[in-house]
């Protein structure tokens, strides 16, 4: 069984949740990557370290790749008629996903927390805010095409190395390729990163201002934390998106969550109630949020927080 | 301009969702209510619209015998609405659902077609991708800022990182993220007008689309719960409590 697995370049390489579905593509039998963007040496090498035996690279496709991306693909299997083609849910991966599948008109399938590839690939996804499993089996012929949420496999070195590399340059994909990027902007701040740092403490609408914000990052910093926030507070314009946990934003486990003034929305449960621990400060006893924490704190976060800032400031 | 906003009736989040446990299909209340979400890409399109002296008509695709939502967001100001409803549509899937809103779009013409990102009850997230796949057209994707730029689309798009600023070319596809804009509230003569505007109600059969979902749902089962933990008052000392449970789990 040879299983496809789309990766996309970021600025270090390789990114990290489509190393993860990699790994677990290449530890049920031959996995190969389909790689996006400037494939350097090293690029290749991780991903023969995470498991991929070939690598199909994607080069050129201008600023906003997809539409050219889901072409070459489309071609690709209909060439090598691969059984399934796995993609990380990131932006970029979302787009090709959906161009290919429209492509060559086969379903894909969202939101996948687990996928059982020695079962024909059927898919476990979570719905109504992760309390209902739903497993469903693709029932047509492949390639079968799944968008897997990040964090559901960790990803792992597997010490192989790439035995093959074919470049694929990607064609013109005329007025659907067009767009152009003309100006980047990099929001997210230095510092513990959410998809990788143990300790991860978030805001939400409790908070009652942008400048409360301030709270969460005065306890982040003794802490080593990154600093997260749910989708009230992004779209309410306090802190950028970057931080936005939940659903619609990032997937988080960390050793510790800790939530404050987070009432606990299902759109922001699905982003962290896998994290090892959680603690919740919360001034309203019925917050749903306290039903998911190992530890709850009934009170006002402008309370608690400065007090635990100041204790943990007098440890270091 | 002709600019098209996707809408969709989902039931009422407010209310207990259900399966049907013989179907494991959802189980859709008999009045259905407009996904909350989409009042982010109405606004978007009504801006566009009103900033080119354009037209805006919603599609949205069914099956629910219900128009109430699309009632709604014709109350914000949309012009009129084409709404796919259909029984055959029943068990659609994401490739299905935008094979019926790229026919009817090719059906109306556009030179904007604006979606949210995702609906609140089904979140594929690749509806906009599928349909500008199918419309030969870019697809702009969790733009968190619109506006026209002379005969373009001036976009911030989502990023990892932060955004990237993207020039396009009409006809597009358009994603929009919550928080993009404020949604206007519907006025009441808003709300009175959308009683007579023109729906026009089609099947699947006259966009000539089939389901075929290629799917099927082998089973449903609760996720193993978490276990609420300990609960403890403030009182002045729950910062201390907090510090021995993070030396318990040895972060500190």
């Amino acid at each position: 069984m040879v299983t496809w697995v789309f990766a996309e370049a970021t600025e270090r390489g390789p990114g990290e949740p489509a190393l993860e579905v990699l790994s677990e593509a290449a530890s049920h039998g031959e996995a190969i990557a389909v790689y996006l963007g400037e494939a350097s040496d090293q690029a290749l090498a991780v991903l023969g370290a995470y498991g991929a035996s070939t690598v199909f690279k994607l080069t050129g496709g201008g600023d906003l790749p997809a539409a050219a991306a889901a072409a070459a693909l489309a071609e690709l299997v209909e060439r090598e008629a691969p059984a399934a083609v796995l993609f990380a849910q990131t932006y970029t991966s979302r787009d090709v996903a959906g161009r290919l599948a429209a492509r060559i008109d086969r379903p894909v399938i969202s939101n996948a927390v687990d996928v059982a590839i020695d079962d024909g690939y059927a898919v476990t996804s979570e719905i109504f805010g992760g309390t209902q499993l739903v497993r469903t089996a693709f029932s047509g012929p492949g390639p079968h095409l799944v968008l897997v949420r990040p964090k559901s496999f960790s990803a792992e070195e597997r010490g192989g190395t790439v035995n093959r590399v074919e470049e694929y340059p990607l064609p013109d994909a005329g007025h659907a390729g067009s767009p152009q990027v003309v100006d980047t902007t990099v929001e997210q701040a230095e510092g513990p990163q959410l998809g990788s740092a143990k300790v991860i403490i978030s805001g939400g609408r409790g908070l009652g201002s942008a400048e409360a914000y301030s709270l969460i990052e005065d306890v982040a910093e003794p802490l080593g934390a990154a600093t997260g926030a749910t989708r009230a507070i992004v779209d309410a314009g306090w802190v950028p998106y970057a931080k936005q946990v939940g659903q619609t934003g990032k997937t988080v486990k960390p050793e510790v969550y800790i939530a404050c003034g987070v009432s606990g929305a299902m759109q922001h449960l699905v982003g962290m109630k896998d994290s090892k621990r959680i603690v919740a400060i919360n001034k309203d006893p019925e917050a749903p949020i306290f039903s998911v924490a190992d530890l709850g704190v009934i009170g006002d976060v402008h309370n608690v927080l400065p007090r635990l800032a100041e204790e943990l400031r007098g440890r270091d | 301009m002709q600019v098209l906003v996707c809408v969709k009736q989902i039931p009422d989040p407010a209310s207990p969702s259900l399966l049907d446990p013989d179907t494991n299909r959802l189980v859709r209340p008999p009045e259905q209510v407009l996904d909350d979400t989409d009042r982010y890409g109405i606004e978007v399109g009504l801006q566009l619209a009103e900033q080119t002296d354009g037209a805006v008509t919603l599609l949205s695709m069914g099956p629910t015998g219900t128009m109430q939502g699309v009632r709604q967001a014709l109350a914000m100001g949309a012009d009129k609405a084409v709404l796919v409803d259909d029984p055959a549509l029943e068990d659609s899937d994401a490739l299905t659902t935008a094979k019926v809103l790229a026919a009817a779009a090719r059906r109306e013409g556009f030179d904007v077609l604006v979606t949210g990102v995702e609906s609140t009850d089904g979140y594929s997230g690749v509806v906009p991708q599928m349909a500008a796949e199918l419309l030969g057209v870019p697809a702009l994707t969790f733009a968190r800022r619109v506006e026209m730029d002379g005969p373009d689309l001036r976009i911030e798009r989502q990023t990892a990182s932060g955004f990237d600023v993207v020039l396009s070319p009409l006809p597009a596809v358009l994603s929009v993220t919550a928080g993009a804009v404020e949604p206007r509230y519907p006025t009441f003569r808003g709300i009175m007008a959308a009683r007579n505007k023109p729906v026009d109600t089609l099947t699947a059969a006259d966009l000539s689309v089939t389901s075929d979902p290629g799917q099927r749902i082998v089973s449903v089962a609760p996720a193993p719960e978490r276990q609420a933990g300990e609960v403890v008052e403030d009182g002045g000392t729950g910062h201390l409590r907090i510090v021995e449970f993070l030396e318990s789990a040895r972060i500190i």
